[in-house]
């Protein structure tokens, strides 16, 4: 039976979502796997997502040191490279985080790496049938990774489907096993992101605003079913020229090149030099109410309609599930 | 009767001679001339060459029109006139200048061939001449020391406000003006005071007014006022000679050298250095302007021809649209900074570790340039101002600081051939759209031959919005009975902009790789209607056959009889044509597209204020649409702005950029419904008959 | 400060439209045109700005064929004093742990303080720094957006989240991945890369760097590419139809497949 542990990572004591992937991912692996959750941390924060992960996992693995109250990922490696097992396979979400620590923890475990994994296709063997993406997303991969001697995977957050929470598990406290935990790496301070100060580059859903919006008061729209999407309000160059948003928002050959996953493209005609700045394949919504803008040829989907009026009904829609 | 003393004979407290004055205040206002103006000379002589000597008699011709015949000057009517008769006075004055300096040691002095009926003549002249310098020059005085054209500000950034000295300087030729006329006129007073013969001035000239007041004077008063006029004269006259080199007057001695000099080939770029061929260029250890001596010498005489009189500025489109440059200050803070590496007064070379785009410049400011061009086809001194773009480029390019804005296209066009970084092998796709290929073939040049090669160039193969060009082109062609092909996936980039924007190597990429494509195809002739893509061919590539826009191959088809236009389908609308640079002001096709346009029957056609060699520049092609300069307005919004007012409704261009450029600027001034803009070849495509 | 830069030749994502060859099993490599990894010019452009203020010297290496030698000029061009090309058949199908290993052995030939790679190339994996610094047993940090040296240490800002930035303290000798945007990259012409075009540029094998040929390479993969396929895509957007609450109600689905909501 294939050993899988996951490493779940967790902010001000809730679990990120990922943590509800990784039963899914780890199904796809090997149906029949056993999956152990490991949670690093100090405190009360650490017992309340422990305690959490039991509803999901059937045995979470806690280490508690003051050292690895902020995820230094020089200290949890060296501290799960004293807890799991030779041989085993560890999930680790591919976020900022897993790729500072992944990487090196495959070494110290002397195991395979793959990493950004999207899909699995089984287990032939020891013999891992992994999918993944290359060239920004512009192609997919069959990959094959020998597990033979285990294996640190990281998966991309939000492709695999989350598990409901039905498990009752237990809280194994293996702080003690965790060894030395000196680091030539010292956290200092976390720098907030100004306000206003939006990076649109980094976000997976833009919703990107073009002349369709007609007014500057009209952005608020955007911008609230943005937030209602967890996505950052982007634009085409005509609304930086009119000034209603600033120069680091404007996506095209002239301004931002962003990779996001999906793109709402509103109001915007779809120019040739507003497509340049749009690489790595997103999913492209368009909704226009000219029903021959260009934007339709190149979108995925397509909605002929007021972005005034779309908008707001969309946002609702969102917000009521 | 007694004679008024001359400077020449004149004791002062009755034993100390003049003449020791007239003798002295030419040597030494000579003689401190000579040794400015060395100093002057001195970063000339360190410059980089410049090639200045080929086509005399288009140098001559320049020399007849735009100096003497000061052609430029009334572009600018009030101050043209103004100048325009100080300058022309300068030239009579002169002479009389002259002679009254050797008057000084030989009195009775006639200039050589002036002792005659052609000496009477030019005395008339002379002083009608020196009556309008004093009358132009008060209301000068008054225009910039009170009125003050917006033109002549100064903002805070670029230095200090050159009123006072436009001032002084009137002021001087003024008192040059009244000086020679008193000194004249006391003595014509004297003379008729003393009973004797005399011929008054020209009749209500300056020197005619003062001689008929002056007859009220003692002949004591008339005797000193005669020779405290001449030594005032004499005195204005060499330190005004000796103050030109020290500011903005320098051009009243340089003008005539810098027009000599000036551009006689239009739309090209200079070389990198010149007498170093394109194959030699491998050899060059720096490219392009860093430091100040990597100017040319005649790109520094042009900074010491600056006159300041805004002209170049007032029609600079980067600088109506707010960005940070007026190619004015581009001129005067290289002069302020020759000023200061080399000063008069001292031996010693101040010399700046820092580039010029970090310590005079900055690099917004000099990407900021369209190369339009406007400012050249302004300057009535022939400033240029396109060349120093290029060299300034060429050194930021050579030192790695390019925007990352335009470090992208520029790797496309590296790698791809055009700047989208789109495959080579769909260049052509633009012929396979289903409609164009049911009734339509294109020849490849690569497989057949054809008379004619359909340049296309980057934009009108791959943008989408754009490829209608090329179709609407092929179409005219083929309709006006032309044979041509296109060279297909073996066309590169024209580099028109690569080449403008400083990249000379990667031009010279292209140009190799196009000139070859195209002698292979062995075709009599090139048309293409991209404007760029013309001057590029035309006047940067060399040994390639004739090369024409498409506006002038429907202009010569109309005439010919081989194309013939329906009538106008909108008849209810106004049209309006925009003139590209690239067409107009760079390779001077302004009739053909309007000839064109007014073949259509029933067509309405308005004129833009600006048009021509004043049109007003779309916002700039090529590379300039990857380029995000800071900017207040657009310059497109700023054009079609001027369409509205010129009672326009629909736009004709004939540029593929200018289209994307004012087709957006439509857009951004929310005048969608109210204004179009189209291409030439749409409007002719859709009225052929 | 000696400063180790690890860049790598790809396929430009701007300059490319990716293709599958006829048997569908890879990419049509024919019109594919190649340059540095992006992100290992931010590396590349970030070394050069610390030696410029704090003096030393930096060396280019990639892994790679001879073709690989293009991508250490540009970089040369750029301002890198030195350039290495680890090329060996040995090294052909190596995985993201046999280049690691590979670089790892180039790095202990040298004397380097820093050694810098980009956050991630054309694989997606974001890998090798991290490999190689665990290798080596130097200190690691990921997706640095800020470097501030100091003595005999250096203090790196990471891009995490949310557009946040965590700031550590990392002891030197030290492995740092690089994130786009830490800088602005000087741009490389034609004419700098001919001028590097004469250097010599050293190339060392499997022998020279002493390592096993069993360990790297195919033979030491335990990652291996199978093919490559483009998940499908229709032409022109599917155009959703009906009443507004139709259309979001379908919009909704769709976007929650695609990871939009």
């Amino acid at each position: 039976m294939t050993q899988i542990f996951a490493y779940v990572p967790f902010k001000n004591g809730v679990a990120e979502d990922v943590a509800l992937e990784f039963p899914g991912a780890a199904k796809k692996i090997d149906a029949g796997a056993s999956v152990t959750a490991v949670v690093t941390g100090s405190g009360a924060d650490l017992d309340k997502v422990a305690g959490e992960l039991t509803k999901v996992y059937s045995e979470v693995i806690k280490i508690d040191n003051a050292a690895m109250a902020y995820p230094n990922a020089e200290v949890v490696r060296k501290a799960l490279t004293n807890i799991i097992p030779a041989g085993a396979i560890v999930l680790v979400a591919h976020d900022t985080f897993g790729m500072d620590l992944a990487p090196g923890l495959s070494i110290k475990l002397e195991s395979a790496y793959a990493a950004d994994v999207v899909d699995f296709e089984g287990m032939d063997g020891s013999t891992l049938k992994i999918v993944r993406q290359e060239l920004g997303g512009a192609v997919s991969t069959h990959v094959t990774c020998d597990a033979s001697a285990g294996a640190v995977l990281t998966i991309r957050p939000g492709t695999f489907a989350p598990v409901d929470g039905s498990a009752s598990g237990a809280v194994v406290d293996k702080s003690g096993d965790a060894g030395d935990l000196s680091a030539k790496r010292t956290f200092l301070e976390v720098v907030e992101a100004e306000v206003g100060e939006v990076d649109i580059t980094k976000s997976d859903v833009l919703v990107s605003i073009g002349r369709g919006i007609e007014d500057e008061d009209n952005i608020e729209i955007a911008q609230e079913l943005a937030d209602a999407m967890g996505a950052v309000v982007s634009c085409s160059r005509p609304i930086v020229d009119a000034k209603w948003l600033e120069k680091s928002r404007q996506v095209g050959t002239s301004g931002q090149t962003v990779k996001p996953k999906v793109y709402m493209a509103m109001g915007i005609s779809g120019s040739f030099q507003h497509m340049g700045g749009i690489k790595g394949n997103p999913f492209i919504v368009a909704v226009n109410k000219n029903p021959k803008a260009p934007i339709f040829q190149v979108a995925d989907v397509g909605i002929v309609e007021d972005i005034l009026e779309f908008m707001p009904a969309l946002q609702e829609a969102i917000e009521a599930l | 009767m007694s004679t008024i003393i001359a400077p020449a004979h004149y004791l002062l407290f009755g034993f100390i001679p003049t003449m020791i004055l007239s003798f002295l205040l030419p040597v030494i206002g000579v003689g401190l001339f000579t040794y400015i103006m060395a100093r002057r000379i001195a970063p000339l002589v360190r410059a980089n060459p410049d090639y200045c000597f080929n086509n005399i008699p288009k140098r001559i011709k320049h020399l007849a029109v735009v100096w003497l015949g000061q052609i430029r000057q009334p572009r600018y009517m009030q101050a043209g006139v103004l100048h325009i008769i100080i300058f022309a006075g300068f030239l009579i004055l002169s002479i009389r200048s002259i002679s009254l300096v050797i008057m000084g040691v030989f009195p009775g002095y006639v200039f050589p061939g002036l002792d005659g009926t052609l000496g009477v003549v030019y005395n008339v002249i002379k002083d009608y001449a020196a009556t309008a310098v004093l009358v132009a020059c008060i209301i000068a005085a008054y225009r910039r020391g009170i009125k003050k054209p917006a033109r002549y500000a100064v903002p805070e950034k670029y230095g200090h406000d050159h009123t006072a000295e436009a001032v002084f300087v009137l002021g001087l030729i003024s008192t040059l003006m009244i000086s020679e006329s008193m000194f004249e006129a006391a003595a014509i007073a004297f003379t008729y005071n003393t009973g004797g013969d005399v011929h008054f001035p020209a009749f209500f000239s300056l020197a005619w007014f003062f001689a008929k007041i002056l007859r009220l004077a003692s002949l004591e008063f008339l005797q000193g006022l005669h020779i405290i006029m001449y030594y005032v004269h004499d005195f204005t006259f060499f330190f005004f000679l000796c103050f030109l080199p020290l500011g903005k007057h320098f051009h009243v001695i340089t003008s005539v050298f810098n027009v000599f000099f000036m551009r006689v080939k239009k739309g090209n770029i200079k070389p990198v250095r010149h007498g170093v061929s394109d194959e030699e260029l491998d050899n060059l250890e720096s490219f392009g302007v860093k430091k100040f001596e990597d100017f040319t010498w005649k790109q520094m005489l042009d900074f010491y021809s600056c006159a300041d009189c805004g002209r170049c500025s007032d029609q600079c489109p980067a600088n109506a649209a707010g960005r940070p440059l007026s190619p004015r200050f581009i001129t005067i803070k290289a002069r302020d900074l020759i000023f200061k590496n080399y000063p008069i007064k001292s031996g010693i070379i101040y010399k700046s570790d820092k580039l010029l785009v970090e310590d005079i410049y900055t690099e917004d400011e000099i990407w900021s340039c369209t190369t339009c061009g406007a400012c050249e086809q302004e300057c009535p001194l022939g400033i240029e101002y396109i060349d120093k773009m290029v060299d300034l480029r060429r050194g930021m390019v050579d030192e790695g600081m390019v925007p990352q804005s335009l470090q992208k296209p520029l790797k496309a066009l590296e790698k791809r051939g055009n700047p989208y970084g789109k495959m080579e092998k769909k260049r052509a796709d633009w012929a396979q759209e289903k409609d164009f290929a049911q009734t339509h073939t294109v020849k490849d040049l690569s497989q057949e031959s054809a008379d004619t090669l359909y340049f296309v160039d980057s934009i009108t193969s791959y943008d989408d919005n754009i490829q209608d060009i090329a179709r609407r082109t092929a179409i005219i062609l083929e309709k006006a009975g032309v044979d041509f092909g296109i060279l297909g996936k073996d066309e590169k980039d024209s580099g028109n902009e690569v080449l403008r924007f400083g990249e000379e190597m990667l031009y010279q990429d292209l140009k190799a790789q196009n000139t070859e494509a195209i002698l292979g195809a062995g075709v009599r002739q090139i048309v293409t209607a991209d404007p760029h893509a013309l001057n590029a061919l035309k006047n940067d590539y060399k040994g390639l056959p004739p090369v024409k826009h498409i506006s002038e191959i429907v202009a010569e088809k109309i005439k010919s009889g081989d194309l013939m236009m329906k009538r106008c389908k909108n008849r209810n609308k106004v049209y309006v044509y925009h003139d590209p640079c690239y067409l107009g002001r760079h390779n001077s096709i302004y009739e053909s597209p309007r000839q064109a346009m007014d073949a259509i029957a029933g067509l309405t056609r308005v004129e833009l204020e600006k048009s021509r060699d004043r049109s007003f520049c779309c916002g700039g092609g090529g590379l300039m649409l990857f380029y995000e300069p800071e900017e207040e307005t657009r310059m497109g919004v700023l054009r079609v702005n001027m369409a509205a007012e010129a009672g326009a409704n629909v736009i004709v261009t004939a540029c593929p950029f200018c289209l994307v450029n004012i087709q957006d600027a439509i857009k951004v001034a929310g005048k969608e419904g109210e204004i179009e803009a189209i291409d030439f070849t749409q409007l002719i495509e859709e009225h052929l008959a | 400060m000696e400063i180790l830069v690890c860049v790598k030749r790809v396929p430009d994502t701007a300059e490319n439209e990716f293709e599958l060859n006829s048997e569908g099993n890879d990419l049509d490599r024919d019109d594919l045109v190649y340059s540095v990894n992006e992100w290992d010019n931010y590396a590349v452009e970030e070394a050069i700005q610390i030696v410029d203020n704090l003096g030393g010297s930096i060396t280019v290496v990639t892994v790679g064929d001879d073709e690989a030698e293009e991508v250490l000029r540009r970089e040369m061009a750029m301002g890198a004093n030195n350039g290495v090309l680890l090329s060996d058949e040995a090294f052909e199908g190596s995985d993201g742990k046999g280049i690691a290993t590979i670089l790892k052995a180039e790095v202990e030939k040298g004397n380097y303080d820093l050694i810098l790679t980009g956050a991630q190339a054309d694989e997606g994996a974001g890998q090798i720094g991290g490999m190689l610094a665990a290798m080596l047993d130097y200190p690691y940090a990921s997706l640095v957006n800020k470097i501030e040296p100091a003595d005999g240490k250096i203090k790196v800002g990471r891009e995490i989240e949310g557009g946040n930035q965590e700031m550590n303290e990392i002891e030197l000798p030290c492995v740092l991945s690089i994130q786009t945007g830490i800088n602005e990259p000087r741009y490389v012409g034609i004419r700098g890369i001919r001028k590097v075009a004469s250097v010599d540029i050293p190339v060392k094998g499997a022998g020279d760097l002493g390592l096993d040929a069993g360990s790297v390479g195919e033979a030491g993969a335990k990652i291996k590419r199978v093919d490559y396929f483009v998940p499908d895509l229709g032409d022109g957007a599917e155009m959703l139809e009906g009443s507004t609450d139709e259309i979001v109600e379908k919009l909704i689905e769709k976007l929650k497949a695609k990871g939009g909501l």
